[in-house]
C-alpha cells in the first residue's frame, strides 16, 4: 500500500500529476467558460420561453434590414449580420493560427495573427455599435418597440428587451476579449512568453475568444435567422 | 520544457485541419443564410415548411458549435476525462430547453383559452407605421409603444 502512505489526511487531491494533462489555468478557463455557457444558455432559454408563450413575434428580416451608407428604406435583410458573422469566424481562425504559432515559439507569427484577431474584434464591435445606433434611431430600445409582429398585430417590448440585453452581453464579451488580446499582444511584444519558455497564456486567451465566437453562432441563429 | 513535450502529444492536425474547419464553418454559414433568404418568401400560413427550415437551421447551428469547440477550442484532442468534465454537465441543457419551451407553449395555450383580451390582442391588425424615418420616432415618447 504505497499510495496510502503518501496520501494526505484532508481527503483533497494533493497535487502531483495533472489528471487532465493540461495546466491548471487551462482547466480553470474551461470551467469558467462552462459557467459562462450556462449564463448565456439561461438568457437564450428565457428568450425562447417568452417567444413560445406569445402569439406573434416581429419578423427579423423586417427589423434588421438596413446597411451602413445605404439609402433610407433599403431592404437588405441578413446582409449586414452575415458580414458580422464572417468577421467573427475569420478572427477566430486568426486566433487559432496565433495559438499554433505559439506552440512553435514563432513570435513574429503570434504578433501578426494577434493583430488580425484584434482588428477583427474591433470591426465586429464597430458593426454592432452601428446597428444599435440605427435601431435606436428607429425608436427601438429597452422598453420601446416600434416594430409590429410578423402578422401585422401589435408587438410587445419583450422583443427589443431580449435583443438588446443578449446582444449587449455578448458585445461586452467581445469587448473584454479584445482587451485580453491586446494584453496578450503587449506581453508577446515585451518577450514575456519568450522568457517563460512557452506561449500557454495565448491558448487561454484563445479559448475565451473562441467561446465568444461560439456564443455568436447561437445569438445569430436565435435572433436573426429563426 | 515538459510543457512543450506534453502538448506535442495531442497537438491535432495543424494548419491543414484549421483550413478544413474554416471551410466547413463558412459552408455551413452560407447554407444557413440561403435557408434564411428562402424563408423570407414563404408566407406565415405555411407553418410546417417554416418550422422545417428553422429546425434545419438549428441542426446546422449545432454542427457549427461542434466544429468550433472540437477543433478551434481543441477539445477533441484533449484527454477523455476533460471532455467528459465539460460535456456531461452541459447535457443539462437538453432538459432545460425541453422543459422551458414546453412551459412557454403551455402558457400561451392557457392564455389563449382563458384570457379573451390576450387572444383578441393577437388578432387585431395595427396600421403599419413607417419606421424608416428617424426624426418622427425620436419626437414620439418612448413609452408609447410599450404594449404589454
Amino acid at each position: 500500500m504505497a499510495t496510502t502512505a503518501t496520501a494526505t489526511t484532508t481527503k483533497l487531491w494533493g497535487g502531483g500529476k495533472s489528471p487532465f494533462n493540461v495546466e491548471y489555468g487551462k482547466v480553470m478557463m474551461w470551467y469558467f467558460l462552462m459557467s459562462d455557457a450556462f449564463t448565456f444558455g439561461a438568457f437564450l432559454i428565457s428568450y425562447g420561453t417568452i417567444r413560445f408563450s406569445t402569439n406573434g413575434w416581429p419578423d427579423p428580416n423586417e427589423v434588421f434590414r438596413s446597411f451602413p451608407f445605404a439609402p433610407e428604406g433599403v431592404h437588405a435583410p441578413l446582409v449586414f449580420v452575415s458580414i458580422m458573422t464572417f468577421i467573427l469566424i475569420i478572427s477566430s481562425v486568426t486566433m487559432v493560427l496565433a495559438v499554433q504559432a505559439g506552440h512553435n515559439m514563432d513570435k513574429k507569427r503570434v504578433v501578426k495573427n494577434l493583430i488580425w484577431t484584434i482588428i477583427g474584434g474591433a470591426a465586429f464591435l464597430g458593426c454592432q455599435a452601428w446597428e444599435w445606433n440605427h435601431l435606436h434611431h428607429e425608436g427601438a430600445w429597452w422598453g420601446s418597440n416600434p416594430f409590429l409582429n410578423h402578422d401585422g398585430t401589435a408587438s410587445s417590448t419583450n422583443f427589443t428587451n431580449y435583443f438588446f440585453t443578449i446582444t449587449g452581453f455578448h458585445g461586452f464579451h467581445v469587448f473584454s476579449g479584445v482587451i485580453i488580446n491586446i494584453i496578450m499582444l503587449i506581453m508577446t511584444l515585451t518577450d514575456k512568453f519568450e522568457q517563460r519558455g512557452h506561449y500557454l497564456m495565448i491558448e487561454k486567451a484563445g479559448l475565451y475568444w473562441h467561446f465568444v465566437d461560439l456564443v455568436w453562432v447561437f445569438v445569430f441563429t436565435c435572433f436573426y435567422l429563426i | 520544457m515538459e510543457h512543450t513535450a506534453e502538448h506535442h502529444e495531442h497537438a491535432g492536425g495543424g494548419t491543414k485541419e484549421i483550413i478544413k474547419v474554416t471551410v466547413i464553418l463558412t459552408v455551413l454559414t452560407i447554407v444557413e443564410l440561403i435557408l434564411g433568404f428562402w424563408m423570407i418568401g414563404i408566407p406565415l400560413e405555411n407553418q410546417a415548411l417554416r418550422l422545417g427550415i428553422k429546425g434545419t437551421i438549428v441542426i446546422l447551428m449545432m454542427a457549427k458549435a461542434f466544429y468550433i469547440v472540437a477543433y478551434f477550442m481543441h477539445l477533441k484532442h484533449e484527454l477523455k476525462n476533460l471532455i467528459m468534465t465539460i460535456v456531461v454537465p452541459l447535457a443539462l441543457f437538453i432538459w432545460f430547453i425541453t422543459a422551458f419551451l414546453y412551459d412557454g407553449n403551455s402558457f400561451r395555450n392557457l392564455r389563449n383559452t382563458y384570457d379573451p383580451h390576450f387572444k383578441e390582442q393577437s388578432t387585431i391588425k395595427v396600421e403599419k407605421k413607417e419606421h424608416g424615418t428617424s426624426e418622427k420616432h425620436e419626437a414620439a415618447p418612448e413609452k408609447e409603444h410599450a404594449t404589454h
